[in-house]
């Protein structure tokens, strides 16, 4: 395939935050911003922009992208929304990729956004819609029913232990105290402090979760031409990759996502890489869950099947470790505005690759890094690799 | 990152503000009611369990029998060849023990989703449903069950029509 190579040459992020006084459409400006003057460039330079935000039924208004569009810089330009459930953070900066790769467009804007407070009193209950309306719906299904199974079906077919899975929320709640912009940031959190928070569906504990919150991150993508006019340090995607699997979720094996695997295969061939454990330097998996950070590294290739919390036991996956996974603190400690958080993801790698990621920065100057994001009905992995090689 | 932006954007709020009204918001609630189609392979699924037995669809191509029963097959994308009656048992795949409801209020006696995998169906293919008539403690992936239906003259077609599935010992009817 003839496809241009793309760069990321800027990025921005407003706070996560449990409630944000701003609207949706304010935090994507915030973003947006900020995203245009870290590379110094205006909405001018700007010929296409991707949203992505996650359920209209979080915020109850319906057509998302069009209400947000004013705040993310859309008007008078070409303006796509995507949307595959908690993939979209990956999956946007991947259709901007496309958008550049193809030649359509030298500039793109990514804008990822939600706002996940406005439902009321909280928004888990919006995540009912999810569930199938005939089949599943009449037994009032709870989100975190599908996600405390999956759990104990990963648990008891490599038999591993909770206290082996928070290890994950104490180092991503850890690193997050280095955040400036995260919710649940804590340097002293313990595994005792985890195991002893109140059980909320057995085996997930409530510090075993990530916390619904409202934020807004925004990317400036860029081709070749381009991207080396505004920075010295541009940062390249790669490879990406996307795959879905069956929306039958009861049909299939959940100690394992096949269709991680997948997407990881397709990004891992784009980029020329054949040992991923070796030439991926800093992971960012997508963390919603702790047992998630380990079922995704595992889904990877990172990590061997059922050996992810031994990675981390052994002290690889912290942040000074051989392969750092969320530096950033991921999802349970920056936080988990959906959409937005799969970007901060991405805007990680960002910052890292660039070495301006300040008290978070992994030592050895680092070149390659994957970040990697998953949803819909626990069915659906996106993956994108950043390096600072074109 | 850090290096150049030393103020990031985002005004945290808390319940506080709210109650004590130092903030403006407007409340509103949606009112949407729906009446879904059934389609023709969860019709015939809804008539089975109405009848008080549990249908399955077979491919003969990819020799799967899955649950419920659907018109294509995902595999093949040909469409599925027959409907299989099922057994009412099964094994227990996975469970959560789960003291938050839908709409997030607590509860003491937890709920107890399941996923079941159905006799007769290829493996790993099961539903989701709940536990019944077990302490919480007992439960265990690989628990064998057993659905406990409704009085035939109270089904009125519904995944809701088997209340819940309970254990059962092999040779007990």
């Amino acid at each position: 395939m003839a496809m241009r190579k793309v760069a990321v040459v800027g990025a921005g992020m407003t706070k996560f935050v449990r409630r944000a006084q701003e609207t949706g459409k304010e935090l994507a400006w915030h973003a947006s911003r900020m995203a245009l003057e870290s590379c110094e460039m205006t909405l001018d330079d700007i010929e296409a922009v991707c949203l992505g935000t996650a359920p209209d039924s979080f915020d109850g208004v319906h057509m998302k992208a069009e209400y947000l569009s004013d705040g993310a810089g859309a008007w008078g330009k070409p303006f796509m929304r995507s949307y595959v459930g908690g993939g979209t953070g990956v999956f946007t900066p991947i259709q901007g990729w496309y958008h550049v790769a193809s030649g359509l467009f030298d500039a793109v804007l990514v804008v990822c956004e939600e706002k996940m407070s406005s439902y009321y009193p909280h928004g888990q209950a919006a995540f009912m819609t999810i569930f199938d309306h005939t089949t599943e719906r009449p037994l009032k299904p709870n989100l975190l029913w599908i996600f405390a199974m999956e759990m104990n079906r990963y648990m008891h077919t490599y038999g591993i232990s909770k206290k082996d899975i928070a290890q994950v929320a104490v180092k991503n709640k850890r690193n997050a105290a280095d955040h400036p912009c995260a919710l649940l940031g804590d340097p002293e959190i313990t595994v005792e402090d985890v195991l002893n928070s109140e059980v909320l569906a057995w085996p997930v504990n409530r510090l075993d979760v990530s916390p619904v919150s409202d934020g807004a991150v925004a990317l400036v993508l860029a081709a070749e031409h381009v991207a080396k006019r505004i920075t010295d340090k541009p940062v390249w995607i790669q490879g990406v990759g996307w795959n879905l699997d069956t929306a039958y979720w009861t049909n299939r094996e959940l100690a394992y996502p096949r269709y991680v695997e997948y997407a990881a295969r397709m990004a891992y061939e784009m980029a020329g890489i054949k040992e991923p454990r070796k030439e991926i330097h800093i992971v960012e998996p997508y963390d919603p869950f702790d047992y998630k950070e380990c079922h995704h590294l595992e889904g990877l290739l990172l990590a061997d099947r059922g050996q992810a919390p031994q990675l981390l036991a052994d002290g690889v996956t912290l942040r000074d470790g051989a392969m750092p996974v969320c530096p950033s603190g991921g999802l349970l400690g920056v936080g988990n505005p959906i959409a937005a958080a799969g970007l901060m993801k991405v805007a990680e790698l960002y910052w890292q690759l660039r070495g301006e990621a300040g008290a978070r920065q992994v030592p050895g100057q680092p070149k390659r890094g994957l970040a990697q994001a998953w949803g819909d009905l626990m069915q659906v992995g996106t993956v994108i690799i950043l390096g600072t090689n074109p | 990152m850090t290096n150049k932006f030393k103020e990031f954007p985002g005004t945290p709020l808390s319940e506080g503000d709210f109650k004590e009204g130092k903030i403006l918001f407007y409340h509103d609630q949606m009112k949407a009611d729906f009446a879904w189609d059934t389609g023709v392979a969860i019709g015939s699924y809804l008539a089975a369990l109405k009848e008080g037995y549990l249908l399955g669809g077979y491919c003969q191509t990819c020799r799967k029998t899955v649950i419920p029963p659907r018109t294509v097959c995902e595999w093949c994308f040909r469409p599925m060849d027959s409907y299989v009656r099922l057994e009412d048992t099964g094994t227990v795949n996975t469970f959560s023990l789960c003291y938050v409801t839908w709409d997030v209020k607590r509860i003491k006696e937890p709920e107890l989703p399941a996923v079941i995998e159905i006799d007769g169906a290829s493996p790993l293919h099961g539903i989701m449903h709940k536990l019944g008539e077990v302490d919480p403690e007992d439960v265990h992936i690989g628990m064998r069950v057993r659905a406990v239906w409704k009085p035939p003259d109270e089904r009125e077609g519904a995944i809701t029509d088997i209340l819940y599935f309970k254990p059962f010992k092999e040779g007990e009817s």
